[in-house]
Parts: structure tokens; sequence; C-alpha cells
């Protein structure tokens, strides 16, 4: 079920996705956590529920909406993706690998000596990878940037950029939102994965950010709200921001999104930002992710 | 009153007659899209003091005014870089390598993108602007970021040249320059060659290196003190990274003295360069570094802080002087 609130119009694209495409995405969702939970048993710490957030997310742009090319990581008219929250990039990787970017036997040494896959995605490392990151802040501005370098080359591209809900603290990400505006950059999205915490906790009570939306807006974003777990509401939300080319204004999708989205203890304990799950706690957050789907 | 009466007045948007050297920047932009090149020019509401606004009239379709968001700036850069068009962005050098040290760092840098940085007003220019507006620090924090060039041309003529050259030059770069108004040393025809010193005068008892703007006063601080019967070498070293160590071990074993002359901080700059290459080879020659002594510029007309601080031609050649003892001068006179 749509389940987005642009407040203005109806974002519902003309051709929506189907319910074997829904499938399909629930499965990548699945896919994403499950091989997040394989790459943090090699590297024996990593930020599970960042990804289990967003994993949605990724799948619905990386398996519906981003036009790329198998094996051609570095195809010239492809959609670009950028994360400011880089800390979920293990839950990319797989993603990269399933398009043959790299080779899939890279994933197996995730993090170790020699491997380009870190905690942090790395476009000098990593093929496929399309702005490196880790340093909260920078990547709406890199994203900027392709929209305007993509104007000088005369290529239609849509740049999508991930974005944490703590990152809203970090000044550039306003410095970047009042220039995406100005320069009307409507073929650039960023997505807020508002799954509510940070490291020290509660976004909310460590530096509030609300009202959100409003502050999206009165930079000259058009928003959107969207059931970020709602596989469907965001394929067909992104789906229909795609088909909009005439728009000029840059789009600010708030993907509501519980952290840990998939293990019940990660979902109500903030400290599971950044962990590890022991084998026999594996087992078990396997059988739980399978036996939920990915999503609901 | 509809305009000022007196023809000596003037406005910020007249700056631009008062810093020819500028004019230099733009002009090698220029060429680089007569000549067919995809390049972006960005600033950050200074296209006036950097004289970029001729750029922007010329090619208003390649020209972004980011506003004052200058970390903004360097990593749109970086994101304008993966799109096959090679972006130029300018600021106050202080702004540039202090406040987007980061973004340069790791968006530019690391991502070994073919970013163009182009820090203007550097060293002590912008005098009574104060400490805010100094960048004495910038080459320090600019040469410690692994695959990043860092050229500081001497004139506009030998910056419009470096600029051009840029475009097939593959790694990033930090361009370093002064505020317009350096004499001119080079013919509009030179060529720029990245890491080459262009070694000027050869000489027995000192050589002066010099970088960016210093080489204009060094040059005429080594006039004044051939006159005193001094052999003295002039070596300009527009790229400090990577630093030309063949031209300074070439120098190190001819003279007996070395002296390095920047509008910088000696600590890190050229002048830590060099003495990083010397510390580790046996050579003939004694170091001495000349420039801002690690401390923060007073506030001054910029020629005044220049003679303050010894850094135009009677002030080099007097600690030259001291430099291969001759005595009869103090540092920081007055």
């Amino acid at each position: 079920m749509l389940n987005s609130v642009s407040g203005e119009k109806a974002t519902f694209p003309s051709v929506p996705v189907t319910s074997d495409e829904v499938d399909l995405l629930k499965d990548r969702s699945l896919f994403i956590r499950l091989e997040t939970i394989r790459l943090i048993s090699i590297a024996k710490v990593g930020h599970y529920t960042s990804v289990f957030s967003c994993a949605e997310i990724f799948a619905a742009l990386y398996y519906d909406v981003m036009c790329l090319k198998k094996g051609e990581p570095k195809w010239e008219e492809r959609d670009r993706f950028l994360m400011g929250k880089g800390h979920a990039a293990v839950g990319l990787y797989p993603i990269l690998a399933d398009w043959a970017f790299f080779d899939k036997s890279l994933l197996d040494g995730y993090t170790r000596l020699g491997n380009p896959l870190g905690d942090h995605p790395d476009m000098r490392k990593v093929p496929g990878v399309d702005f490196s990151s880790g340093s909260i802040g920078h990547a709406l501005s890199g994203g900027l940037g392709m929209v305007l370098g993509a104007r000088f080359q005369e290529q239609a591209i849509n740049v999508y950029v991930l974005l944490g809900d703590g990152e809203m603290h970090e000044g550039q990400v306003w410095e970047a939102a009042l220039s995406a505006a100005h320069h009307k950059t409507g073929n650039l999205v960023a997505i807020v994965d508002r799954n509510g915490y940070q490291l020290d906790g509660k976004v909310d009570d460590i530096l509030g950010i609300e009202p959100l939306a409003d502050k999206w807006r009165a930079f000259g974003w058009q928003v959107h709200e969207v059931d970020g777990h709602d596989v469907e509401a965001v394929a067909n939300l992104l789906r229909f921001l795609k088909e909009d080319t005439d728009r000029t204004q840059p789009v600010c999708i708030i993907a509501q999104t519980i952290k840990g989205k998939g293990i019940e203890y990660m979902e109500t304990e903030p400290g599971w930002h950044l962990g590890w799950l022991a084998p026999e706690d594996e087992a078990l957050a396997i059988e739980e992710i399978t036996l939920k789907g990915g999503a609901k | 009153m509809k305009a000022p009466i007196s023809a000596d007045s003037w406005q910020y948007r007249q700056i631009n007659a008062r810093a020819p050297g500028l004019n230099y920047l733009s002009q090698g932009l220029i060429d680089l899209v007569a000549d067919g090149h995809s390049i972006a020019v960005g600033t950050a509401d200074l296209q006036y003091s950097n004289g970029l606004n001729r750029f922007a009239e010329k090619h208003p379709e390649r020209f972004i005014q980011f506003g004052i968001s200058e970390q903004n700036m360097v990593s749109a850069a970086a994101g304008i870089a993966t799109t096959g068009t090679m972006p130029f962005v300018a600021t106050f050098a202080s702004f540039l390598a202090l406040l987007c040290c980061e973004q340069i760092r790791t968006d530019v840098a690391y991502s070994a993108l073919p970013v163009r940085l182009i820090g203007h007003h550097a060293g002590i220019s912008l005098g009574f602007y104060g400490t805010s507006h100094h960048a004495t620090e910038d080459l320090a924090i600019t040469r410690s970021i692994a695959d990043l060039t860092v050229v500081a041309p001497a004139d506009g003529p030998q910056l419009a040249a470096a600029i051009r050259a840029s475009i097939h030059h593959p790694h990033p770069i930090y361009f370093r320059i002064g505020r317009g108004q350096e004499p001119v040393v080079y013919p509009d025809d030179i060529k720029f060659e990245f890491g080459k010193a262009i070694v000027h005068e050869y000489g027995q008892d000192i050589t002066l290196i010099a970088t960016g703007t210093m080489l204009h006063p060094t040059l005429a601080a080594a006039a004044l003190l051939r006159d005193e019967g001094l052999s003295v070498g002039v070596i300009d070293m527009p790229t400090v990274k990577p630093l030309d160590s063949e031209a300074v071990l070439k120098a190190a074993a001819t003279t007996s003295v070395i002296m390095t002359v920047e509008e910088h901080n000696i600590i890190g700059g050229l002048g830590g360069a060099v003495a990083e290459i010397l510390a580790e080879q046996v050579t003939r020659a004694r170091l001495v570094r000349h420039g801002i002594q690690d401390e923060y510029s007073l506030i001054a007309p910029p020629t005044h802080l220049y003679r303050h601080y010894q850094l135009d031609a009677p002030g080099i050649a007097q600690v030259a002087r001291e430099a291969v003892g001759i005595p009869g001068g103090k540092r920081h006179a007055g």
C-alpha cells in the first residue's frame, strides 16, 4: 500500500510496482540484511542496525529505480548513489557485487588486510561506489556537484543521496540544501533515513531536528514522507519522482524507519548502533529475519 | 549625489583594476575553454576579489556561484570532477586550506579527483584584515595531504601557464596565489612544468630558494647582494609538492648557505620541505629558513608587513647577509 504524503499533490507513478516486483524487492531486502550479518561476522564488529533501517531503501533504489548496467560501474549515463551515512556500506557491498561491479569473492574478505571493502565506502577502492564517505555531512554536496557536472556533460542522470537523521546536525548539509535549491537541481533526491537514533542516543534528545519536513520545505525542497520499510511505497514514490522530469525543485524524502528493523532486541536498544553477534545469536538473528521476510 | 566626485574613489566591483595579476587567473581559464576543455569555475562570494567575474562574464554557463559556503563548494567540486568536467574553485587561501581542510583531504585528494583548488590572497597579503584572513599555514596543511600537488606561482604569467598546464595533470592541485598586485617576473609565453624548479642564477656564497610571491623580492635582494660582491644563486620553486629535490641537492653541493624564502610559517612550508631533504643527505650547505617565524602577523598594510617581517627585497637581503656571516642587521627590525 502506498503510504506517501507530499502534502501538495498525488505521488503515484504511471506504472506502479506489481506484486511480483514487490516480492522481488522484499527478497532483496532480506538478502541485504542476511549479507550484512554474514559480513559483520567476518569483521567481528559492525553497524547492523544502520543497514536494517535502510534495507528497503537500498532495495528500491538498486533493484527498481536506478538506471544501471550490470558489470559496468563506470557507465557514464548511470544514476548515482551517495551515502552520507557511510557506516551502512556493509549493506551496499553485496548489492554492488550482485550488479557484478566487482567479484563476489571480495565480500568474503570484508575488512581483512588488503581487501577494498571497509566500514565506509571508498570510491577509490571499490568499483560501483560513486562517492567516498565516512565523515558525516559531505555527501549531499558531492551529489549536488554530480548534478551540476552532469549538466556540463548534458547527461540526464538522477542522483540519490542517503542521509542519516543524525547527519542533519552537520552544517554542510544545509549549505548544500541552500545551494541545490538555488541551482534548481530537480534531479537530486535526498533520502533521510529517519531512524531516530545516533551513537549517543535519540537524535531528538541529543540535538533536536524537528520539524524536519518544514526545514527542508523552507530551504526550497519538495518534501515527501514515507514509511521506509514499506518497500512498495518507497519504490512507487521513487518511480513517481523519476517520471516528474519537469521538476526544478530538489526532493527530500523523509523515510520513517526503525533502527535495527528485523531483530526485536535491536529495535529497542540503541547500543546496537555498533556491535557483534556471537555465532549462536547470529544463527537466531538469521532465523528471525528470514521468518519476517525482510520487510513487513 | 549620484556618484563620487573623484576619479580616485573606487568600490569593490572595481577592485580588479587594482589587482592586475589576477587577470591571468581568468585568462588561463578562458584559454582552457577556448581549447575545448570541459571545465567549471566556482567561487564562494569572492568573484571580484579573485577576478573570476571576468571568467563569469565570458562563460556564465560554466561559472557556479556557491555563496559563502566554502565546504559545500569543495565537496561539490569533487562531485563535479566525477562527471568528467574539471572544476576550478577559488576562495581566500585561509578559508580554503583551513576551513575546508577535511573536504580537501577526504573528498578531493583521497578520492584522487582532478579538482583544482585556488587559494588566493595567501600569506599575509590581506594585511590589516587580520589573522582570520591570513594564510601562513596553508602550505604545511596541503603539503601533508597525500596525492595533492601544491603549486605557488610567482606571478600572473606563471599562474596562467600553470592553470593551462593543469588540464593534463592527473592529480588534484592546490594553487596558492597572492593578491594580484605582485610585480611580473616572467613573460606571458612562459611554459609551466609541475615539479620543476626554475634556476635563475647559480651562486657559491648563498642560494636563495623562493616560492610564490616571494620570487620577485628575492630576485631584487639577490641583485643587491651581488652588488656587494656576493655570489648569489636564486631558485624559483613554484611546485612545493612534489618538491624538486634534485634542484635542492644540486644547489646544496655548490653553495655554502641555502636560504628559503616564503610568505608562510617557516614550519611545514617550503623551508620545512627543503629541510626534510637536506636532513637526509650529507651536503656542504647550511639551511636558513626565512618566513614568518611561527607567530601571528601584526595588523598593517601589506607592504608595511612585508617590510616588518623582512619579506621585501631589503629585508631578504639583510637576512641573507646575516646568514652568510655579515654582521649589521637584526631580525624584525623595529
